[in-house]
């Protein structure tokens, strides 16, 4: 009674769970390979009504405290799409990153660059019927880690969104456009390339407003769905 | 650190924007400093309203702008409790994970708009979806209600499952995993427990301990890895 129209599985620019080159992935990526199983109800449906769970959009990083944070305003804006280019409306992207020196509002963050009193980094904004969003922030900054020697992660944005199924859940991080550091960082380039400018944002001056903001787009493409139920057969490789 | 300054790609490169590379957005990991973005209080506790999931510890107070969700009322069901460790290849803990969870409510019915089945009721307390951190001790812990059974492939039937997310620092990617318990209806049927190796589906099954509430360890790699799913 419920053969259920599954979602695609990933594409060639999916990253593997173990890329040595980010250490960290060694000891947390399985061993074994995955098990491919049909998908059932329970992975092409998803939490719908996305403020119940996560209250009401944040969508102004740069107006949560007293005064603004120090940093670069910018505007970030795109669409929300599936892999046939049709939108995805009203869905949650949750959205958080460093200040803009680099540094998180996080206690196991220690490196040596300064907190801003008045800048979180946290929101969160919810798609329209086109699965447009756009959200404002600050640009955040390159921050050094622990990976390798003199490792420095390329300015980023972490976004992370549900879309409309288990099957279609993302975490992803945004870089920026002339970002040296996107090709020396292992975690970048754990996705192949091309694919791996799919991450790079790009500056847009409709999008940027006079004397206030400069504007990014960034489209986000969850993983779509056939019109009709297919044989699992049917599933390339 | 074997990537070589030499194999870079240079000028021109493209973007987001290029049609050419236009496809699925490659998945990151959420890295270790995801406390004050993602996991808010009370997303671990599907039932009441206690601040379960979250590890507002971690960092400043007047940095906390999760929201809260605050259910109206109690689900029907049995409530449950559902925890375990989160354990990596070197058998350590695991404190800086986060797992979500899927699930349908105590009739089996999903929260959600693509669960199309009018005769099976929804409960309209319960939403079935939750985010726990693991512990300082790599322990994630959910309140939530026991799930009936849901339709498998063709005229089957599911036994009761929880789907589980895994997150974390050194996850380039989630890891998808699901949950059962050691009594459930219907185990020995279940689709997509009967699609892994015999050996392998005691890491889906989550044992009841002496105080009623269910333990189930994930381990990401090494002897009893837990089984994780291609979707
Ligand atoms: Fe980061």
């Amino acid at each position: 009674m419920s053969d259920v129209i599954p979602y695609a599985r990933e594409d060639a620019g999916s990253p593997p769970s173990l890329f040595p080159d980010y250490g960290s992935t060694v000891a947390r990526s399985p061993r074994e390979p995955l098990i491919r199983v049909p998908q059932t109800l329970t992975e092409v449906t998803g939490p719908s009504g996305w403020d119940q769970l996560m209250g009401p959009a944040l969508a102004d990083l740069t107006t949560q405290h007293k005064s603004p944070p120090l940093g670069q305003r910018i505007i970030v804006t795109g669409r929300v799409l599936d892999e046939a280019g049709r939108p995805v409306p009203y869905t949650v992207m949750e959205i958080w990153q460093a200040n803009a020196a680099g540094r998180y509002i996080h206690s196991k963050d220690n490196w040596d660059a300064p907190l801003d009193p008045h800048f979180t980094g946290a929101g969160r904004v919810v798609t329209d019927a086109e699965g447009r969003y756009r959200f404002i922030t600050i640009r955040p900054g390159a921050y050094p880690w622990g990976n390798h020697k003199n490792a420095w992660r390329p300015a980023h944005i972490h976004l992370s969104l549900l879309g409309p199924a288990f099957a279609t859940r993302l975490v992803t991080q945004l870089y920026f456009p002339d970002d040296p550091l996107i090709e020396i960082d292992p975690i970048a380039n754990a996705v192949p390339m091309p694919y791996r400018q799919r991450m790079v944002c790009r500056f847009d001056i409709g999008v940027t407003e006079p004397n206030w903001a400069l504007g990014y787009v960034f489209d986000v493409v969850l993983k779509g769905r056939n019109q009709t139920p297919f044989e699992e057969g049917q599933h390339d490789h | 650190m074997t990537i070589d300054p030499a194999d870079r790609v240079t000028a021109p490169r493209l973007d987001n924007q290029d049609s050419a590379l236009f496809g699925q957005t490659p998945s990151q990991t959420v890295g270790p400093f995801f406390h004050y973005g993602l996991p808010w209080k009370g997303g671990a506790d599907l039932v009441g309203k206690s601040d379960m999931g979250a590890r507002p510890e971690l960092f400043p107070e007047d940095h906390y702008v999760l929201n809260l969700s605050s259910p109206t009322g109690t689900p029907e069901g049995e409530v449950i409790e559902v925890a375990g460790r989160v354990i990596d290849g070197h058998g350590e803990i695991v404190s800086d994970a986060m797992i979500e969870l899927w699930q349908a409510n105590a009739a089996g019915r999903y929260a959600s708009d693509d669960d199309t089945r009018e005769a099976v009721p929804r409960d309209p307390h319960f939403v079935g979806f939750g985010r726990a951190s693991t512990d300082a001790d790599g322990v994630y812990r959910f309140r939530t209600i026991r799930p009936g059974r849901v339709p498998g492939p063709g005229n089957s039937l599911q036994a009761p499952h929880l789907a589980l997310s895994v997150f974390g620092r050194g996850l380039i990617k989630r890891l998808a995993t699901r949950l059962y318990f050691a009594d459930g209806e219907g185990n020995d049927v279940d689709p997509i427990l009967n699609a892994v190796p015999e050996a392998r589906r005691g890491t889906l099954v989550a044992e009841r301990k002496g105080d009623g509430s269910w333990w189930l360890d994930i381990i990401l790699k090494g002897d009893n890895e837990t089984v994780f799913f291609d979707l």
